[in-house]
């Protein structure tokens, strides 16, 4: 069990002022699962990620990702831990065009010696090729591989989002974590988002994190469920469980 | 069509009054007494065109409007298609680069010359514009670079003997270390903080350079500073010993234009060298992630970049390039002092790089001739050089903020076949 844990929050807490935002969350994700982080708005849901992904330093608790602490490193060594997130709202490279987004995703992979570059040795342009060979293969398989050398600010909403989970997806990471992705996308869209999901599970074996607002998404996808509400974790479990928690159709319900 | 005319005439009544009391009167003092003395009927003939145009600008600015809008297109003018294809392109430049390297030889010394002050501006230019064209960080104290890079050549001849070609290099290092210092203290800093920090950085390292006067001379800066030599040619009509005169040894008579068509080639090869690296460097993860930082730090960090070492490198490498320019303004000059490197300095490099379109290297290089130029032409105005500077700046930020030649984007394309 503990084996299979990739990710493990315990006890988060995060207070602004004299808000508390989180208030004792804990969660734990396993290896290959897609889990879903849901509550009504403002409940904490991106704070709790903020936290996980080094945005925040938690007030208190602790984040263990393959059973190393998390909470005291900076946002970029999370993520080149192999933990990477999307945004509430989109955080493209606007200017930039839709290769070069992923492109710059590839960082880390990137021959970065400055001499190497600059003499064009063999090694540099190997990599350089592999760096697009990838970003070619991602947008080939978020269906935007005709917008590549588009601004990406100048894309439709919807291949945005796709793009910015595209953009994670060549830093090869281990769990990813989508704040609200359907946010805005129209039912065929979020029908798509949905496939697109699936297949990285089980073409890439990813992790996914999700926090949603679309419940036929959740409740299609989701091998677990945590719920959260007004900074408290509410309830877990499967779908079928959540569907069935009387506490959590009275939050759901009070809410409308 | 009423308060089109009010308009009009409120402009141009103010255009009147304040045009009549700055220029029409003038006080003079006579004796103990100041008198206004009125200005005479040219004066105010030409103050009385003013009104006019100023008027019926006014009246029919939304037409004149609608019209550039029309002829100017979408406003945003990219480079003839010709230079589009990659072979067509490869020959212009190199058909430009040919014509820069003849230029010498068909023009007259101070055309030279001031083609050579011209270059230095490209190198400053291009430098700037890594910081604060492409990494998006407005530092208005450049000019501290520029003065580092300039006194290690001074200072290393002085004290060492170095030559101009050893202490080229290390000037380059010298000053990207000072980048990378001052680059620490400010990374945390964004916008208006950081430019007022770079600011006084300007200002520190010219007053640390007029005050130290035991190293640097203080005031009276540093003068017999070598010209560069080929191969151990000197340029001069007697060499120092050991050396021989670049006449002797071909057997010429002496020329000096030898020496200033000498500096322009060199200026030319290194700002050729600073094109070329900077266009690399544009296009490896390093100006990529230059760029992203620019357009969006939180972004970068959940994605594995460590913002604070983007900046640093944006710093230190954008220092150097002052550096190796430093380094060459102190052998062409041949005497240097803390006055060549006031604030203006600065606020002239960076307006080549806003004028230049922010980020796009050959909008610097054209931004930076007519920088250099410009005054150059309208020396009769000299007394109005500050005035003509700030007019088109104002100008520049009102019909083309984007610069006269803005990035093109892609910098990398992805191609299929
Ligand atoms: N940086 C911040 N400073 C102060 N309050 C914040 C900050 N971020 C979030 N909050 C507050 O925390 C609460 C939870 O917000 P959030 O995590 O965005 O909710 P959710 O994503 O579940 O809709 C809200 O009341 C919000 O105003
Ligand atoms: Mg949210």
């Amino acid at each position: 069990m503990a084996e299979s844990e990739l990710l493990s929050v315990r006890g988060l807490s995060m207070r602004f002022g004299g808000l508390l935002a989180v208030d004792q969350v804990s969660m734990e994700v396993r290896l290959g699962e897609v889990v879903s982080l849901i509550g009504p708005n403002g409940a904490g849901k991106t704070t709790v990620f903020n936290c996980i992904s080094g945005f925040y330093r938690p007030t208190s608790g602790e984040v263990l990702f393959k059973g190393r602490p998390m909470q005291r490193l900076p946002g970029f060594k999370i993520a080149r831990a192999g933990m990477v997130r999307t945004f509430q709202n989109v955080r493209l490279f606007k200017e930039m065009t839709v290769i070069e987004n992923l492109l710059v995703a590839q960082h880390m992979q990137a021959e970065r010696n400055l001499l190497k570059g600059l003499l064009l040795t063999k090694g540099y342009r190997r990599r350089e090729q592999e760096v697009m060979e990838r970003a070619a293969h991602w947008l080939e398989r978020v269906g935007l591989i005709d917008f590549a050398n588009r601004e990406a600010g100048n894309l439709a909403y919807g291949q945005q989002r796709r793009l910015e989970i595209a953009r994670c997806m060549v830093t090869q990471p281990r769990l990813l974590m989508l704040d609200e992705p359907a946010a805005g996308l129209n039912p065929n869209e979020t029908r798509d988002l949905n496939q697109m999901i699936v297949r990285l599970k089980q073409e890439e074996g990813i992790t996914v994190l999700l926090i949603e607002h679309d419940m036929s998404l959740v409740m299609d996808i989701s091998d677990r469920i945590y719920v959260v509400n007004q900074g408290k974790p509410l309830a877990d479990g499967t779908p079928e469980q959540i569907q069935r928690n009387p506490e959590v159709i009275k939050a759901y319900l009070g809410e409308e | 069509m009423a308060s089109q005319l009010l308009h009009a005439g409120f402009s141009a009544g103010l255009t009147f009054l304040l045009g009549a009391s700055v220029l029409g009167v003038e006080l003079r003092s006579q004796g103990v007494n100041t008198i206004v003395a009125v200005e005479g009927p040219m004066t105010w003939l030409w103050l009385g065109v003013a009104v006019v145009i100023v008027f019926f600008h006014q009246l029919f600015r939304p037409r004149i409007e609608a019209l550039r809008r029309r002829t100017w297109g979408g406003s945003r003018f990219s480079l003839p298609p010709l230079l589009r294809n990659h072979a067509q392109r490869r020959l212009m430049i190199a058909l430009v680069i040919g014509a820069l390297l003849l230029f010498p030889f068909l023009a007259e010394r101070s055309a030279i010359d001031l083609a050579t002050l011209t270059l230095i501006y490209v190198m400053l230019g291009l430098g700037l514009n890594v910081v604060v064209g492409l990494a998006g960080l407005l530092d208005l104290g450049y000019v501290g670079f520029y003065a580092v890079g300039a006194y290690t050549y001074a200072l290393l001849n002085n004290y060492f003997g170095f030559s101009f070609w050893e202490a080229l290099p290390l000037a380059g290092i010298v000053t990207a270390l000072f980048g990378y210092l001052l680059g620490f203290p400010v990374l945390r800093l964004r916008g208006d903080y950081l430019a007022i920090v770079t600011l006084g950085f300007g200002e520190i390292i010219r007053i640390l350079l007029n005050n130290w006067t035991e190293l640097t001379g203080g005031p009276n800066g540093i003068s017999r500073i070598p010209k560069p030599t080929l191969f151990n040619l000197e340029f001069s009509r007697r060499a120092d010993e050991g050396n021989i005169p670049f006449h002797e040894f071909f057997g010429i008579p002496y020329d000096p234009s030898y020496k200033v068509m000498y500096l322009y080639i060199l200026a030319l090869l290194l700002s050729l060298a600073t094109v070329y690296v900077i266009y690399r460097l544009m296009r490896m993860p390093i100006g990529r992630a230059w760029e992203a930082l620019r357009e969006d730090d939180i972004a970068c960090r959940s994605l594995g970049l460590n913002p604070t070492g983007i900046k640093l490198s944006a710093f230190t490498i954008g220092a150097s390039f002052a550096g190796f320019a430093g380094a060459f303004f102190a052998a062409r000059q041949g005497f240097i002092s803390p006055e060549s490197f006031t604030f203006i300095e600065s606020a002239i490099v960076l307006a080549i790089v806003v004028l230049g379109g922010m980020g796009s290297q050959l909008g610097v290089i054209l931004a930076a001739i007519a920088m250099t130029l410009l005054p150059e032409i309208a020396r009769e105005f000299n007394e109005y050089r500050m005035l003509l500077f700030g007019l088109i700046m104002v100008m520049m930020m009102v019909w083309r903020p984007q610069g006269l030649l803005p990035l093109k984007r892609p910098q990398m394309e992805l191609k299929r076949g």
